[in-house]
């Protein structure tokens, strides 16, 4: 494959029905009214030369090298900033706008150092492409004037160079950072010949607000901003679109090479998540893949005390498959189980359920979405019938009012977050839910109506008194319930109820009952009104219940299946949904139909050929406790460090050390690893070849851009020890594997490779009544027929807080690291988050005699760890906040082992701490500590 | 105080609560069914065994829903 270059139509899409018929240059063209003259031209072949525009922006008529002349007009206006009008006759070649534009580049190019030959952008810069459209020939003006020549280059992003003096001040930078990005961290500064690009005010851009999309960098058209890679490598010369592997938004990109080594990332404007935009991760932390801490060579030890020996691929698997057999041999059938990634692709989740059920011979799979999004699946469930999220991505620029409950999208989903940034500065209104004070409650161009503060761990008291307001005012929409749904009295009786009334769940909740009515009001009252969440939600002892409590009120006010309404959850992990729809949850086999249905069982067991087991497996939590007990006895883990990202580590270590056998496929020696006899060495989605799915439902396609270093897809790796095992398992390639899941799951029905290869990426569910799959649910019936409203009792979680832990801890993410660290912990992406940080309100901090950057000891019933601590005001007084990117503060020491009551996602976002001072010198000698443990590790 | 009961037990009065709001009946029901539908068998016996040892620290109804899990046991999805 070459370089692949999308069209760049100059100017967005007008998207409307009505049309105007206009001629340029001869060429008849028919477009959208309000499309610019410029558009229009490019979609009628005609390229009119242009610097200033470009189709992801708004035209901003600076350049003015897109001067045209129209019949009947005066003067050669802009194309970009000129609306086609029906019966124009434009000429975009006339010996005057010849001359024009020659003048124009002839002034941009007096001020430009002519070093093409040695500048990195040599053959992807427009200003060079730009000097021969126009036929420049020659630069009248020297260098002797006054130029920019010698400012000063700012190197201080790891990722990028910005070197003003190419800057030709089109302000496309500025322009990308506002409208695609939503950040608004560069200005131009000055005017006329002064006026320069400016992170913040004339700061360098790694101490601006700059967050490091990118988009800045994508839209330049010169080399004043250009990727370092692309400098220290030189230009890309070909290009493999594939999906992101980082956060449940699935962005496609252009993985661009140059032979076999990647270059940069640049976003797929076509790609159906994300359209052109990316995040910091996603563009830039791809190191990780090349890092050489990653194992390339299966190893094995017989004592986790034993130093690790490297040896073949069948060495590895024949003793995987001997030790499992035995145990089971031992044991029982039931004494061994595997644990599927959100990281992998749905092929490689779907084989690894299929070894555990036929090969295996038990249920006892599950996912690491256990511990963050299983509340979703079985919330949606029983409500609407499906458990994935209403809409698509898109749906949120139709939305009215939009409700962000327990979700950190600019950090967590930064891709989206531009979206519905986007959104909200045209005017929807924001609700804001959550203990801590998000950048979305007050951030540039935004501020949210309502920010209700609610205590962490009473989600569903909230819930249940924005119903009640609801139901009691008179907000609800009769006729959808009445027409749609079931269960409505029942419910509306229980939310009616005086103590669910926002009066009286203030003192629970801490959120003022006033403003707690009027954002009930804003979100019934909405044309549209959207739902988003996220981990706040999901991570509690309620988190289902909250999940239905949210769904419920959606149904009441109507706000379900069309554009701009629904309940949608911000997957954490890129596959999140792809592992559970691929039958990874002990429970259930493949598009969420339970192990107990005979039906969908028989279908299994005729293709596998095996009899499977029509009761539920162990799921994650419960084979640490059965680990403990003795009758659960070796592991197989794919891809996912249990042993840092699970909650109360202490208890998930004994259950680890307990073991005979723990497996880890993955790519690097991680906290699991140290209780693993085998390790399997997995591959970088840059060598995969697959789907993902994101958290829209929309499955998209993985293309390996170079063969797996360690010599083995992870897919085979699961295919041979299934068969070593003596169930053979074979595949020649993962469109195989989907072609069987499409065989066994109706949802999936109409999903192939070669359908995905035709419209990029396709939304579930795929099959005969949508062919082209289904980007809102819902749409005239639910999937489950009537949605079902579910009383939601509101049941306070066993996690109190005493005197000895008096303050709540809730735990989050941040943008430049990605869950467990793993990956961008191997990247520049060090350059913001070097660890991790204890953010306490300045009234706790100060009866502690805590300062900012002071070391403090952060305990909780079942563990305690040191970090450093951030004085800020963000979380209310009682509340202290972190995340849990690095191992060494291992945050889930801390955490317990209380989980949801119907998932067991454990409730990471509630836990009793107690905060003290480390005294400097204990603080000290902890530090050192730290540091040989990081030397070891690393 | 909860956590220091095993994990079955613990686990299963979080599920009765979840549905205490229900006329009692209903409630045994639903805790049987979710179980039935969710746990592994083995946890299922362990839970039985804790209850039959003096269902030390279980919520009542879910010493009922045990009861009315026992007959069918190995009945499949409750
Ligand atoms: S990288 Fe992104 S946030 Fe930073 S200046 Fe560029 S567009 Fe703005
Ligand atoms: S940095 Fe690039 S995009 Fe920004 S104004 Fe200069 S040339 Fe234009
Ligand atoms: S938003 Fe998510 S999917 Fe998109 S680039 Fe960033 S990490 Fe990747
Ligand atoms: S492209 Fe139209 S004025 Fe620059």
């Amino acid at each position: 494959m070459s370089l692949l270059k999308e069209p760049d139509f100059g100017t967005p899409e007008r998207p409307g029905e009505a049309t105007v018929s206009v001629e340029v240059d001869g060429l008849a063209v028919t477009v959208p009214q309000g499309t610019s003259v410029l558009r229009a031209a490019a979609l009628a072949g005609v390229d009119v030369p242009k610097l200033c525009a470009t189709d992801s922006l708004e035209a901003f008529g600076s350049c003015r090298l897109c001067v045209v002349e129209i019949d009947g007009r005066k003067g050669t206006p802009a194309s970009c900033t000129t609306p086609v009008a029906e019966g124009m006759r434009v000429r975009t070649q006339t010996p005057r706008v010849a001359k024009l534009r020659q003048g124009v580049m002839e002034l941009y190019l007096s001020d430009h150092p002519l070093d093409c030959l040695t500048c990195p952008a040599n053959g992807d810069c427009e200003l060079q492409d730009m000097a021969g459209v126009v036929g420049l020939r020659q630069v009248r003006y020297g260098y002797e004037g006054e130029n920019h020549l010698a400012a000063e280059k700012d190197v201080s992003n790891p990722y990028f160079d910005f070197d003003p003096s190419k800057c030709i001040v089109c302000s496309r930078c500025v322009r990308a950072c506002g409208e695609v990005q939503g950040t608004f961290a560069l200005t131009i500064e000055g005017r006329g010949f002064d006026s320069k690009v400016s992170p913040g005010a004339g700061e360098l851009f790694q101490d601006s607000e700059c967050v490091s999309c990118g988009a800045c960098v994508q839209a330049c058209p010169t080399a004043t901003l250009q990727e370092r890679s692309v400098v220290d490598l030189g230009m890309p010369t070909r290009s493999v679109v594939t999906t992101c592997a980082y956060c449940g938004v699935g962005c496609s990109f252009k993985a661009e090479l140059r032979g076999d080594e990647l270059v940069r990332m640049v976003p797929y404007k076509d790609g159906g998540a994300n359209e052109g935009h990316s995040c910091v991760k996603g563009r830039f932390a791809f190191g990780y893949a090349t890092h050489p801490d990653r194992v390339m060579k299966p190893m094995v030890r017989e004592k986790t005390t034993d130093p690790w020996r490297e040896v073949e691929w069948d060495e590895a698997i024949a003793t995987v498959a001997t030790k499992l057999r035995d145990i089971q041999q031992r044991y029982g059938p039931g004494s061994i189980g595997a644990i599927s990634s959100s990281r992998c692709t749905n092929e490689e989740v779907y084989v690894l359920q299929k070894m555990v059920r036929a090969a295996f011979g038990n249920n006892n799979v599950d996912t690491c979405a256990r511990v963050c999004h299983s509340p979703t699946g079985y919330g949606l469930k029983q409500t609407f019938g499906e458990s994935a999220g209403t809409q698509d991505f898109r749906s949120v620029a139709r939305a009215d009012v939009i409700m962000v409950i327990g979700a950190n999208p600019t950090d967590a989903h930064p891709v989206f977050a531009s979206r519905m940034k986007r959104r909200l500065r045209e005017g929807a209104d924001l609700i804001v839910i959550d203990p801590r004070r998000i950048d979305l409650v007050r951030s540039p161009h935004i501020e949210a109506a309502h920010h209700l503060q609610l205590k962490p761990s009473t989600n569903v008291a909230v819930i249940n008194a924005l119903a009640h307001v609801v139901v009691t005012e008179g907000l609800a929409d009769n006729s959808f319930v009445a027409a749609r749904c079931e269960g409505f009295e029942e419910w509306a009786e229980f939310v009616a109820r005086p103590e669910n009334s926002p009066e009286a769940t203030e003192p629970i909740t801490g959120v003022p009952a006033g403003e707690l009515r009027a954002a009930a009001r804003l979100y019934a009252q909405a044309p549209n009104g959207a739902i988003y969440y996220g981990l706040g939600v999901t991570e509690h002892s309620q988190g289902s219940t909250m999940v239905m409590g949210m769904a419920n009120l959606a149904m009441a006010c109507g706000n379900v299946g069309r554009e701009g309404v629904g309940v949608n959850p911000l997957r954490g992990q890129n596959n999140v949904q792809g592992s559970c729809d691929m039958g990874s949850f002990p429970h259930e086999f493949t598009g969420y139909r339970h192990v107990a249905d005979d039906t969908v069982r028989t279908v299994f067991e005729n293709l596998w050929g095996r009899e499977l087991l029509p009761k539920p497996g162990l799921r994650i939590p419960n084979m640490f406790d059965a680990a403990i007990d003795g009758d659960f006895r070796g592991l197989f883990v794919q891809g996912e460090d249990i042993a840092q990202s699970d909650p109360n580590l202490n208890h998930v270590t004994a259950a680890l050390s307990s073991m005979e056998l723990v497996v880890v496929q993955d790519l690097f020696l991680n906290e699991t690893a140290k209780f693993a006899h085998v390790l399997l060495p997995g591959a970088s989605f840059l060598e995969k070849d697959g789907t993902f799915t994101n958290a829209e439902r929309r499955v998209n396609r993985v293309r390996a851009v170079m063969p797996p270093k360690t010599g083995k897809h992870e897919w085979q790796i699961i295919c041979d020890l299934a068969t070593a095992m003596g169930y053979p398992m074979a595949y020649d390639h993962p469109r195989q594997i989907m072609d069987e899941i499409a065989q066994v799951t109706p949802t999936f029905q109409g999903v192939s490779y070669e359908l995905l290869d035709k419209l990029g990426s396709v939304q579930w569910p795929c099959n005969a009544d949508a062919p082209e799959g289904t980007p809102t649910m819902h749409v005239d019936d639910f999937t489950r027929g009537k949605g079902r409203f579910v009383v939601t009792n509101y049941v306070p979680t066993d996690e109190r807080t005493t005197s000895r832990f008096p303050l709540v801890l809730t735990t989050g993410r941040i943008l430049s690291q990605y869950n467990v660290g793993a990956q961008t912990r191997r990247t520049g992406n060090v350059a913001w988050h070097a660890e991790d940080v204890l953010e306490v309100h300045p009234h706790d901090a100060e009866v502690r005699g805590i300062g900012d950057g002071d070391t403090v000891r952060l305990a909780s019933r079942v563990g305690e760890t040191t970090l450093r601590a951030c004085v800020s005001d963000r979380m209310p007084p009682g509340v202290v906040y972190t995340t849990f990117h690095h191992p060494v503060t291992g945050a889930n020491v801390v955490t317990t082992e209380i989980s949801d009551w119907a998932t067991n996602c454990p409730e990471y976002k509630v836990t009793a701490v107690q905060v003290a001072l480390v005294h400097p010198l204990e603080a000290a000698a902890t530090g050192a500590a730290e540091d040989d443990r990081l030397a070891v590790r690393d | 105080m909860s956590t220091t009961l095993p994990p079955e037990s613990r686990m299963a009065n979080d599920i009765a609560r979840a549905f205490r709001h229900l006329p009692r009946e209903q409630a045994i029901e639903a805790v049987a069914g979710h179980i039935g539908r969710f746990w592994d068998p083995r946890m299922r016996s362990r839970l039985t065994r804790f209850v039959d040892e003096g269902a030390e620290g279980i919520a009542p109804e879910v010493v009922a829903a045990v009861r009315l899990l026992m007959p069918r046991r190995e009945s499949g999805t409750g």
